[in-house]
């Protein structure tokens, strides 16, 4: 490896773009009831008050579909961003919301917030997951940096510590709920998008919006904070200050994600080391085609849990471990082999 | 653009350990002052001071007569410029996208010209779309000095730019050192190589247990009585047919 492989941007966003219509559109139109793709059209076209193709089409289509797929690209974006953000920050390509723990901690605060019966306030839940999910990440930075920088055993053992922990308050939760109570939990805990409806989409949607167009300032920044803290504060960067803010942008992206859908682990550690194959490492395109990409897989992932196993539908959650845990441990192998193993 | 740095009365406590105790450093436009010393002197701390790196136990630091405190980040990133010893990148940037990184503090339209002078500079042309993570430890080296160049500072704090070129690397960088200060830069450098000093410097700071045992211009400071103490080694200093001095550890 003389020269570094870099592909053409503009290649692969006509290609992400492509991806991303076709599986769209393949989610809209597949499912337990199949919307053939010219009646889809026909619906895209007509908009929701009218209806010349098929009353139960139309319903189909825009009480189900729309609302699940629109939530899918949210949080798929939303989560393959995070993912981004945080190797950034943590200068560590092994770094993602669910591996070190952000995203238990988002499932914690819904979790207790469901069991104290804050679900009962408006957004109640949402803000506890947003804090759970916040405060998990300002442990885990605290926690896994020695001298300015984060080793990647620190990193992943106070992933295992955190993601323990928040198994134990979880498993306990399911202990003290009531049946109702249980249902919710299991959400939070395995990641789906089966109950995503227009009021779910409508509270992630601004979160979502304000943590990716805020990710969109840090990616010169974090461009130059691979030189490490001591060479980035030379070139005028407050690192500190920086750092603190994308661990908020984050948190507010990754625990939007998880009040929405629960836990779903690996889109953020998958996504964005595919596109930095691709594109390399800098962040001015890595973000953007990390969110695309991410939108995509995650609505593979969904259309993969819904049909596999039809009319039973898999936890999303659950696919996309199955996938993601492999690829995880192949990441480790060779970050481990690129740092010269560690003790 | 021409800058001045006034180091006074530098102490620096860490652990218990005092690492400086009453070191002063002063550079001028036009002059490459080096830092001399033996294996944990504290020649890179002093540097790590000067740069802004940490609170101070005590003393000062001013650049162009303004403190380090008064400066923001950015303002500071467009005087001065430090080269550190060793730098791991954490992703696989190519040679000329961290030579980019020097242009952050300036994002101006002639970024595109300083990065490729920089890199010719340099002399690192050949790899700049390598990954930083494939190059050997000296071409590293350079990059990372091209990167330094990019940022275009009046004043230029290097911790041992030399320490891992081959004779002939090293060489080259000393002219490029040169020409930095003829164009009226100036320039901390910490140096190993006695001889090095001797021959470039403007003047030399000595330190020992943190402590400065003897500043001035390098003909004067650096004799075989100064040296033998410092580096505990008994240590000659001669001159070659065509005058130049050269210091040499005594063997038997």
């Amino acid at each position: 490896m003389t020269t570094a492989r870099r592909t053409n941007v503009s290649a692969v966003g006509i290609f992400l773009a492509a991806l991303f219509a076709m599986t769209a559109l393949l989610s809209l139109a597949t499912g337990a009831f199949r919307i053939p793709l010219g009646d889809l059209l026909r619906i895209i076209v007509d908009g929701p008050a009218r209806d010349t193709v098929d009353s139960i089409a139309h319903d189909v289509f825009w009480q189900v579909r729309l609302p699940r797929v629109v939530l899918a690209v949210v949080v798929g974006a939303s989560l393959a961003v995070a993912g981004v953000l945080m190797q950034g920050i943590f200068r560590n390509p092994l770094a993602e919301p669910a591996t070190v723990g952000v995203s238990a901690g988002a499932a914690v605060g819904a979790v207790l917030a469901i069991i104290v019966g804050l679900n009962q306030l408006p957004l109640g839940v949402q803000i506890a997951a947003f804090l759970g999910g916040t405060l998990s990440t300002a442990l885990v930075y605290v926690l896994s940096r020695t001298d300015g920088k984060t080793e990647v055993v620190t990193l992943i053992l106070t992933g295992i510590a955190i993601n323990a922990f928040a198994g134990a308050v979880i498993g306990f939760a399911v202990f003290v709920a009531d049946d109702d109570e249980i249902r919710s939990v299991t959400f939070w805990s395995l990641g789906t998008l089966g109950l995503a409806t227009w009021k779910a989409v409508g509270v992630v949607i601004p979160l979502a919006i304000v943590g990716l167009a805020a990710s969109v300032g840090f990616s010169r920044v974090l461009d130059t904070l691979a030189l490490g803290d001591r060479s980035a504060g030379h070139l005028g960067i407050k690192v500190e200050r920086v750092r603190l803010q994308a661990i908020a942008v984050v948190g507010l992206l990754a625990s939007s994600a998880v009040a929405a859908t629960g836990m779903i682990a690996f889109v953020g550690l998958l996504v964005p080391h595919i596109m930095r194959l691709v594109l390399g490492p800098r962040h001015r395109h890595l973000l953007w085609t990390s969110a695309v990409l991410g939108a995509s897989v995650t609505l593979l992932a969904d259309l993969a849990a819904r049909t596999l196993l039809s009319p039973a539908e898999l936890p999303l959650g659950v696919v996309t471990a199955l996938i993601g845990a492999p690829f995880f441990l192949l990441l480790l192998r060779s970050t481990r082999r690129s740092q010269g193993g560690w003790a | 653009m021409s800058a001045s740095l006034s180091a006074r009365n530098i102490r620096v406590v860490r652990g218990g350990t005092v690492l400086l105790d009453g070191v002063d450093l002063e550079v001028r436009a036009g002059e490459l002052i080096a830092v001399l010393g033996p294996n944990g002197a504290g020649k890179s701390t002093l540097l790590g001071a000067a740069a802004g790196d940490f609170a101070l136990s005590s003393g000062s630091v001013d650049i162009n007569g303004r403190s380090l405190a008064d400066y923001a980040p950015r303002d500071l990133a467009r005087v001065r410029a430090v080269l550190p010893q060793q730098i791991t990148i954490s992703f696989p940037f190519t040679v000329r996208e961290i030579v980019a990184m020097g242009r952050s503090p300036w994002l101006n339209d002639d970024d595109d010209a300083r990065i490729t002078a920089a890199i010719q500079r340099m002399d690192v042309a050949s790899l700049a779309n390598r990954t930083y993570q494939t190059l050997s430890v000296g071409e590293q080296a350079r990059v990372s000095m091209a990167r330094v160049l990019a940022q275009d500072t009046p004043l230029l704090l290097l911790d041992e730019p030399t320490a891992v070129l081959d004779i002939g690397q090293q060489e080259r960088f000393l002219a490029i050192a040169r020409s930095l200060v003829d164009e009226g830069r100036a320039v901390v450098a910490v140096l190993h190589d006695l001889n090095v000093a001797m021959r470039y410097a403007t003047s030399v700071v000595v330190l020992h247990e943190g402590r400065c045992v003897a500043s001035g211009s390098p003909q004067t400071v650096l004799t075989p009585a100064l040296l033998s103490n410092v580096y505990h080694q008994k240590i000659q200093v001669t001159t070659t047919a065509d005058g130049r001095s050269v210091i040499l550890p005594e063997r038997h």
